[in-house]
């Protein structure tokens, strides 16, 4: 039952993936965005790479271990790349993305600095614990990283509905993923806990590509709105 | 402890986005101008109420989906479930949270009119288009 509930949901994962580069091309947006096509293609790429891993070497394998975990660490750089695009975009008219860039990179190789630091005090499994920490360390650097963004967003008034959608998405993303990581250390003996996180992963290729389908570059939304209580 | 924190951390900010996110998607309908048709049908002649919602889904279901309005009509479903808990929660003991409640939900019945509007416009298309064979 678990193994076909975890197929269901690696299938239509890589199908919305593949839905967000596919409507991404059709509406002429491939290069706009082109970090966010780039994780998803890279989520794509090692999708099939993790299935070859578990088909030849088994789930208990050491190369399917390392496959997996360093695919993960691999996909959440991508996907904090493509964060930091979206910084461009919001900031991209106040001539800051020099020091921006600098930033990101600054943080990135503190957060991994940290982690390193950290896994190396505690363990014998250096390699493998570092690309897991890494990988979680990098989730909580990007919910915050969100949500500083949004609001910047709001504080810049963006109108552009792409851009407020794919910053909202990525939040929502983020905050479900961290809820449901530590819903794991709280409850991980029921095993619908288990699904949440993977049901989550699917959500965001699914709103990035409805709001890329539905809307196009030159959508525009009144900013005032987007607050929930007015000032 | 620990990660009881950042469980109610991350349901806040997951709560926030999601509230934002239907905003979001409510203000990018809001510049659409209803056409007299759907004041007609929906009897609704400038703006909607909070209480006109369940009522404009039932005439939504009756017309044909438009497959790219599904996600955004559940998400304001959802958030249109939520703002009823604290209507009929907190919104009873805080006045203004009574207001602003209200306020939302008025803004998710607006969302599905203009919703119907659109699925009423694709539903004549549709037959426009089946007229010309």
């Amino acid at each position: 039952m678990s193994g076909s509930v975890t197929t269901i949901i690696w299938y239509l994962g890589t199908a919305m993936e593949l839905a967000f580069v596919v409507c991404s091309i059709a509406r002429k947006s491939f290069f706009r965005y082109f970090f966010l096509n780039l994780y998803f293609l890279l989520a794509l790429g090692f999708s099939v790479a993790r299935k070859l891993a578990l088909s030849t070497f088994g789930l208990r394998s050491a190369e399917y271990y390392y496959a997996y975990f360093y695919t993960d660490a691999l996909l959440t750089l991508a996907l904090y790349v493509a964060l930091i695009s979206l910084y461009a975009h919001v900031f991209g008219e106040l001539r800051f993305g020099k020091y921006l860039r600098l930033i990101a990179v600054l943080l990135l190789l503190g957060t991994a600095l940290f982690t390193y630091a950290v896994v190396a005090q505690s363990t014998d499994r250096l390699s493998t614990n570092f690309a897991y920490e890494l990988s979680q360390n990098l989730y909580f650097v990007g919910l915050v990283l969100t949500y500083i963004l949004w609001g910047a967003v709001l504080k810049l008034r963006e109108t552009r509905t792409r851009v407020v959608q794919f910053v909202l998405s990525l939040g929502l993303y983020f905050s479900a993923y961290a809820a449901s990581y530590a819903l794991l250390n709280l409850a991980s003996r029921y095993s619908i806990v288990y699904f949440i996180a993977p049901m989550f992963g699917c959500l965001l290729p699914l709103s990035w590509t409805v709001t890329m389908w539905r809307y196009s570059e030159d959508s525009r939304l009144v900013p005032a709105q987007l607050v929930a209580v007015p000032r | 402890m620990m990660a009881a924190l950042i469980f109610v951390f991350s349901v806040a900010t997951l709560l926030m986005f999601f509230v934002s996110y239907c905003r979001s998607l409510m203000a990018a309908s809001s510049r659409h101008t209803l056409s007299r048709e759907v004041r007609d049908v929906t009897g609704i002649p400038a703006s909607a109420s909070g209480r006109d919602f369940e009522r404009v889904m039932q005439l939504l279901r009756l017309c044909p989906e438009r497959p790219d309005d599904r996600t955004g009509l559940q998400a304001v479903g959802i958030y249109y479930g939520i703002l009823n808990v604290v209507e009929k929660t907190v919104a009873a003991l805080v006045p203004s949270v009574h207001m602003w409640a209200e306020q939302e939900r008025a803004g998710c019945a607006n969302f599905a009119i203009v919703l119907l509007d659109r699925r009423i416009a694709f539903s004549r298309e549709i037959l426009a288009q089946q007229g010309e064979f």
